[in-house]
């Protein structure tokens, strides 16, 4: 069944009043392209979208090269997302909880490429050491709460991170606790309990706590559209009195912007926000899908809205860099995903003497 | 001095942690305004207010796993599930979470949080209403399990708890909370995971926790009176089980009957003595035996109910037995 067919209702209609698909709800937003943006700001955000696709590209080789296994969510596509939130977040200050799909947000957060690919080649000097792996990047020290690998099960604790700031400030009296903590998803959790028990108890106790949601529009195969009643994910924070925003996930500036107002309302105690991304995955839903289910019109689509190049025309617009600027920064990021890969290869596994380390706090 | 009752154990145990450290904070429906179903939290919502004593939705897997992310990042929750076995809502939180997490985040984390309420078979309460979930959560890694069984160990292994850095299931019994007892004065605590020896005999050694203690202790006295000296053993921790005290006594009775409440497929008991039988098997007279409850769902009915669990006359039955079979 297509959205066509279906009959259009307030629940379902877009700000143009026609049901909409994915892509029509994309065109529609605004860009936020028109808003200022120094060059320091530019180029941090260049850098770490540059980071995640090439950190990103990396692993794919790699793991067809057998040096890394299991199951590997490649974040390809996403990249405004990831820089957007988090880099309009306090880093080690504000908690970052994300999925499978968790290598970007990991650097974003600050997790150095090495601790990350030396986590995917299952190495002792991994941000997990080597005991978590792709879906599972943890890393105390950069408040990354971790990668959560069933669908939903990363909100509660997010929420209980939101929930910490909010005693330290009006149980143990620390006016200066402020932490927001950016609980990333996607599209799939949002028909899921946890979602919606979540964002009652947050919006019920005012918690500090922004609910990204990474809407790809597919949940591996199944598209978005036919396993949700209400495509439009954003509009269900209004069941709970709560703010909700969507936001071209494909526009840094836009996700920034909008992740900027929401941890306004977040410091001011004002509670949490529903921030839905539209995005896409440029790549299969992980290294093992043959991704026969979605069409070439639609990744020309996505593809043609590519974060870096958006951005990049941005910046070359506005005459803040130059490309061959960007052109070095690629090479210096290819440089330290190499390093990282260096790293990382001649890292020491973990010791077998070590199998039950780590069960038991002491 | 008057005797303090089992749910008043528990709720002085929580008190005085909560008075002691601002970061043990309690979780879960109805626990503060309305006092806790069993009313182990009674009052402490007007002494500790509205956060730390959190009034949550029915929303059994999103609480437990806030509780999770409050402890990742420096509270200490207690857990209350209303009824333990609303638990299995939360099955995954506990198990991938609350169990797991410390080990694949290669000890970046740690989670010191209590899950704790009433569990058992009550009186006439349905099937759903009467489980024992501890055997079903027995396989999770990275857990401790204790359960409380007198107003004394209550106290003391829920302060324990609470001071742990590590998740720990407290499971309480629903026929237990009236139990009376006078509690010593000091600021005790019960190690988590040492059983304890409640009788000494020579003649067989019987082991069980929670509930279950009082129907063996009514059991022992009538061996008693038939000349079997029956020692008897208090599990208190369920994981890990406390092996250097339940081989000693079976190095010198050379006999063992393991009675729980648990259903027997899949056990608390079928664990015990599996690993009675890897450790122990040489010190054996006689075949370990599990006295456990029928693999059913509990029955309403009173009279089915009775016979779904084991009764203190099975155990003098099976003691006898199993002493006369050695001999």
């Amino acid at each position: 069944m297509t959205k066509a067919s279906t009959p259009a209702s307030d629940q379902t209609t877009s700000k143009t009043g026609q049901a909409s698909e994915h892509a029509e709800r994309l065109t529609n937003l605004e860009s936020s392209y028109s808003g200022t943006i120094s060059r320091e700001e530019g180029l941090a955000l260049f850098r770490d979208m540059t980071l995640g696709r090439r950190f990103e590209d990396k692993c794919a080789e790699m793991y067809y090269r057998g040096k890394m296994f299991g199951f590997v969510h490649l974040y390809n596509g996403q990249e405004a997302v990831s820089s957007g939130v988090i880099g309009a977040m306090k880093l080690k200050h504000d908690w970052f909880c994300s999925t499978y799909r968790d290598h970007v947000h990991a650097l974003s957060a600050g997790v150095p490429a090495r601790e990350v690919m030396s986590e995917l080649f299952g190495k002792e000097t991994g941000c997990s050491k080597g005991r978590g792996g792709s879906m599972h990047l943890f890393s105390k020290e950069h408040h990354l709460l971790g990668g959560y690998a069933f669908i939903g099960e990363g909100i509660p604790v997010a929420l209980g991170a939101a929930f910490t700031s909010r005693y330290k400030k009006d149980a143990l009296g620390d006016i200066n606790s402020d932490a927001v903590t950016a609980a990333f998803f996607g599209d799939g959790t949002c028909n899921n309990g946890q979602f919606f028990e979540c964002l009652n108890m947050a919006q019920l106790w005012k918690l500090p706590i922004i609910f990204v949601v990474e809407n790809n529009k597919w949940a591996i195969g199944m598209a978005h559209d036919r396993a949700t009643s209400d495509p439009e994910i954003w509009r269900k924070a209004k069941a709970f009195g709560m703010k909700g925003e969507e936001v071209d996930g494909m526009d840094v500036l836009a996700v920034r912007a909008a992740t900027e107002r929401a941890l306004k309302r977040a410091r001011a105690g004002e509670g949490p926000t529903l921030l839905e991304c539209l995005t896409y995955r440029f790549r299969g839903h992980s290294l093992a899908d043959p991704d026969e289910l979605r069409s070439e019109k639609e990744k020309e689509f996505w593809a043609n809205r590519d974060p870096l190049l958006s951005l990049e025309r941005h910046l070359n617009e506005k005459g803040l860099v130059s490309s061959d600027e960007l052109r070095s920064i690629e090479k210096e990021i290819d440089s330290e995903v190499l390093d990282a890969v260096e790293f990382a290869l001649a890292a020491e596994e973990p010791s077998p003497s070590d199998l039950t380390k780590y069960i038991w706090a002491d | 001095m008057e005797g303090t009752l089992l749910f008043n154990a528990l709720r002085e145990a929580i008190d005085e942690e909560m008075a002691k450290d601002p970061h043990v904070c309690v979780i879960g429906e109805d626990v503060g305004q309305y006092g806790g179903s069993y009313k182990v939290t009674k009052d402490l919502y007007e002494k500790y207010g509205e956060l730390r004593v959190l009034d949550t939705p029915i929303a059994e897997n999103s609480f437990t796993g806030m509780a999770v992310g409050a402890a990742m990042t420096g509270l200490r929750p207690i857990v209350e599930g209303m009824n333990m076995g609303f638990l299995l809502l939360a099955f995954n939180q506990i198990s991938n979470n609350m169990g797991m997490l410390r080990y694949t985040s290669g000890g970046n984390f740690k989670i010191p949080a209590v899950v704790r309420g009433p569990g058992g078979v009550g009186r006439q309460l349905g099937a759903e209403h009467s489980q024992r979930l501890e055997a079903y959560f027995h396989a999770v890694p990275g857990i401790k399990i204790v359960a409380c069984s007198t107003p004394t160990n209550a106290k003391g292994l829920m302060k324990a708890a609470i001071r742990d850095d590590n998740p720990v299931l407290f499971f309480e019994h629903v026929l237990l909370y009236n139990l009376s007892e006078k509690l010593p004065e000091d600021d005790y605590i019960c190690a988590l995971d040492q059983a304890d020896l409640v009788k000494e005999g020579k003649d067989i050694t019987i082991l069980t926790y929670s509930r279950m203690r009082h129907h063996c202790l009514k059991a022992v006295q009538q061996l008693q009176e038939q000349d079997i000296d029956a020692e008897l053993i208090d599990l208190i921790s369920l994981k890990p089980f406390d092996m250097e005290t339940i081989a000693r006594s079976i190095r010198k009775t050379h006999r063992v009957i393991i009675v729980e409440e648990c259903m027997k497929t899949g056990g608390i008991g079928a664990e015990l003595i599996a690993l009675i039988t890897e450790q122990c098997f040489d010190d054996l007279d006689s075949r370990p035996v599990r006295l456990s409850s029928q693999d059913i769902p509990t029955p309403y009915n009173g009279k089915l109910e009775n016979l779904t669990i084991i009764q203190p006359h099975q155990i003098v039955e099976m003691a006898n037995q199993i002493v006369n079979e050695g001999k």
